[in-house]
């Protein structure tokens, strides 16, 4: 047991966030401690693999007491793109986050003629997030073919094709890249079904790569979402697990509406089950029944809150985790009923603070259930860039232990 | 009669189109003139910008176009609506706000839209009519159908017109390309502001271009049969340069004072309307038929006004933000 404060002779193990057999890189969260001041989490002084647990979860330990044993691995040892942790741990069944992207595009292809995919690099090179290997070769280059680096071109060919008769899906590589394609979907493809009075619709899907935590600094890390949230007409889906991605691609394709659709970086090798079944946009979806706090997220974050939960059982404290899957339309229903449940809200948006969807989450919440609200709040990125250094971008980054910790300091224990 | 009724041409072939082309030019210089009056007297809202001289470009290309071609326009459209057929009665109704408006008043001067026509619609973003054609193609290219792009001088200098090409070139699509070159890009003279000259931007991407009168709108539709068949044939995109001017400002606001002496002037001697009414004489139309047919014009536009400004204003209303 590490010496975590200067008074404390022993402290009690909350939570082990890593396995037996689990790798960690330096500075990761390995385990949450309760000493005589307060609960802390303790990170990796290496990187390494916890080899065996040997004070468990509730356990007492003296300070100097050997809790675990390691073995140094002396490189990193988890990727850059590591999965989230919560369905990572038993990822054998099902298929990763990007098949499912794959597999819903392939669907989507092969079930309507009208339905085109292009992108820079996603027909012969499958895509620089090898999200699209397959397609090129399965519909040929009429159908799926590559673009020059040429955003506006590529989300205005979208546009124009959608209102004659086709149904595109582009990919826009990194989501930052998404302010070059601004004029295309704030002016024209939104806009163009109100102006026709309802005579001709965009069928639109952009799909794009979003989100930080893959140390590609500031302008390759973004959280695109809000700059669209203020733009009428314009759907925003935000998927956090496989089966999610491809039901709501699919759904999304068959939307006769123009859609963002973000993938995470850091969900891309996450698996988890899919099925067949549909799932219609704008429905949200309560992924951790609890009764003390509601915790709204998205994407990422979604893992991340529900790590949260975890860890909060410790303190007593249940929470509920709330997946929006679709930011635009939200879903005030499934919001406002877990807040008459649990009293306390908390909003976990990766993406700065100010102006986020986060705050609009919020705004519904006192609009609409003021009466159920003892307490809200939310916790998003700092209003800076997002820096490059693995040290600061974890800690720009809304985690679980930030998460976790925010709410047990202002819920208190249980 | 003008110096250029003087030259010598070859006979125009079909008369009778030509004069039906008058007619439509006619209507296009008549409505503006109601466009621009009406707005003096506060029943145009906002602003506007009038195809006052530029009437040629868009006519002639619409008189080689067939039903599965589609067109995108500026936001100085009404003359390429026009061309395209667009009712005149529903596109003054949407300048004047109306519920009849061809978009029930929810559009205005600037993003008229009207699929049905073939006209996809006018682009308030300079440029963005070139994106809208190039995606209008991929969808066209497997149909035979072509889109034309109108866009001004002005958006020879936008990311979407490079871009664009580019792209019309590589997936070899039926997209033509009109650049409008009326002079100015809004209040600027396009020398003071674009480097070369515009053809050789589309020639060095290997794309046929040429550069054309587009005050002479026998001379348009000449150029627009050999860019649209160009495309049509799968050969990718064609550019064409028509050599115009607006015969106003650039828009309501604009007196056009940094226009140079006498340059107006000179550009009104070659009227595309006075040019080719000229010709019909030339070819032995009689001045009677062309008066008689101005004359209807300008019964037509009367009576567009009188219900025009007859009609109800669209009720306030909850609109959806999505198709259901």
């Amino acid at each position: 047991m590490p010496k975590l404060s200067d008074s404390m002779e022993e402290a009690t193990i909350l939570h082990w966030l890593k396995a037996s057999g689990e790798s960690f890189a330096k500075g990761e969260p390995l385990l949450e401690v309760e000493t005589d001041k307060a609960t802390v989490v303790y990170e990796a002084e290496t990187d390494g693999v916890l080899t065996s647990v040997l004070v468990p979860e509730g356990g007492t330990a003296e300070l100097g007491e050997a809790i675990a044993t390691f073995d140094a691995t002396g490189s990193a040892a988890a990727p850059a793109l590591a999965a989230a942790p919560t369905a990572q741990a038993n990822g054998t069944g099902g298929i990763d986050f990007r098949t499912a992207i794959r597999d819903a595009l392939d669907e989507a292809l092969a079930a309507d003629e009208r339905v085109v995919f292009f992108g820079e690099d996603v027909a012969v090179a499958g895509g620089v997030f090898a999200a699209t290997p397959g397609l090129y070769e399965k519909y040929g280059p009429t159908r799926v073919f590559d673009t020059p680096i040429s955003e506006l071109a590529l989300a205005g060919a979208a546009f124009g094709s959608a209102v004659t008769g086709l149904r595109p899906v582009v990919e826009v590589m990194f989501g930052d890249f998404l302010g070059l394609v601004m004029d295309s979907v704030v002016n024209q493809m939104s806009k163009y079904w109100f102006l026709t009075q309802g005579e001709v619709s965009v069928p639109v899907v952009i799909r794009s790569v979003v989100g930080g935590g893959g140390r590609f600094g500031a302008i390759h890390s973004q959280m695109p979402v809000a700059w669209f949230t203020g733009v009428p007409g314009i759907k925003i889906v935000a998927p956090s697990t496989p089966r999610d991605a491809k039901a709501l691609l699919r759904a999304s394709i068959e939307d006769d509406n123009p859609v963002l659709f973000f993938e995470h970086k850091r969900l891309y090798t996450l698996s988890g089950e899919v099925d067949d079944e549909a799932l219609p946009l704008g429905e949200a979806a309560v992924v951790r029944p609890g009764g003390d706090v509601t915790i709204v997220s998205a994407m990422r974050g979604v893992h991340e809150s529900l790590a949260a939960a975890d860890m909060l059982t410790a303190s007593g404290i249940d929470a509920e985790v709330v997946d929006l899957r679709t930011i635009r339309p939200l879903d005030a229903a499934t919001i406002l009923t877990s807040l008459e449940k649990t009293n306390r809200l908390v909003v976990v948006e990766e993406g700065p603070l100010t102006g986020g969807w986060a705050g609009e989450v919020l705004a519904l919440a006192t609009e609409q259930g003021l009466g159920d609200l003892d307490d809200a709040w939310r916790i998003a990125t700092p209003d800076t860039p997002i820096p490059y250094s693995p040290p600061l971008e974890d800690a720009h980054l809304p985690g679980a232990e930030r998460i976790a910790s925010e709410i047990a300091a202002r819920l208190g224990s249980r | 009669m003008t110096a250029t009724s003087r030259v010598e041409f070859a006979p125009l072939g079909d008369v009778d189109l030509y004069v039906d082309l008058y007619r439509r030019m006619r209507l296009i210089r008549g409505f503006e003139d109601l466009v621009q009056s009406l707005f003096l007297r506060g029943e145009i809202y906002g602003t506007t910008h009038l195809y006052s001289g530029q009437e040629a470009v868009a006519v002639g290309f619409a008189s080689v176009l067939g039903e599965q071609d589609r067109v995108a326009a500026t936001y100085r459209g009404h003359g390429h609506a026009l061309a395209l057929g667009v009712d005149p009665q529903k596109l003054l109704d949407e300048m004047l706000g109306r519920a009849t408006g061809i978009n029930g008043g929810l559009a205005g001067s600037m993003n008229v839209t009207s699929p049905q026509d073939r006209l996809i619609g006018c682009f308030g973003i300079v440029g963005g009519s070139i994106a809208a054609a190039t995606g209008a193609g991929l969808a066209l290219r497997a149909t035979g159908g072509v889109a034309v792009a109108y866009f001004g001088d002005g958006a020879m200098n936008q990311g979407y017109f490079f871009e664009c090409l580019n792209f019309c070139q590589v997936q070899k699509l039926p997209v033509v390309l009109v650049c409008e070159n009326n002079g100015y890009g809004e209040y600027t003279a396009f020398e003071a502001v674009t480097a070369g000259p515009i053809r050789a931007r589309a020639e060095v991407m290997e794309v046929p271009a040429e550069t054309i009168d587009g005050m002479s709108v026998w001379t348009v539709r000449d150029a627009a049969a050999r860019a649209a068949g160009h495309a049509r044939s799968g050969n990718g995109p064609y550019f064409v340069e028509a050599i115009t001017y607006r015969f106003v400002g650039h828009s309501r606001s604009d007196p056009g004072k940094y226009r140079p002496d006498g340059e107006l002037d000179r550009w009104r001697e070659r009227d595309p309307l006075v040019l080719l009414r000229a010709r019909l004489e030339q070819e032995g139309v009689e001045g009677e038929r062309l008066e008689d047919l101005e004359a209807s014009v300008e019964d037509q536009l009367a009576e567009y006004e009188e219900r025009g400004i007859a009609a109800p204003f669209p009720e306030p209303q909850a609109f959806s933000e999505f198709k259901g």
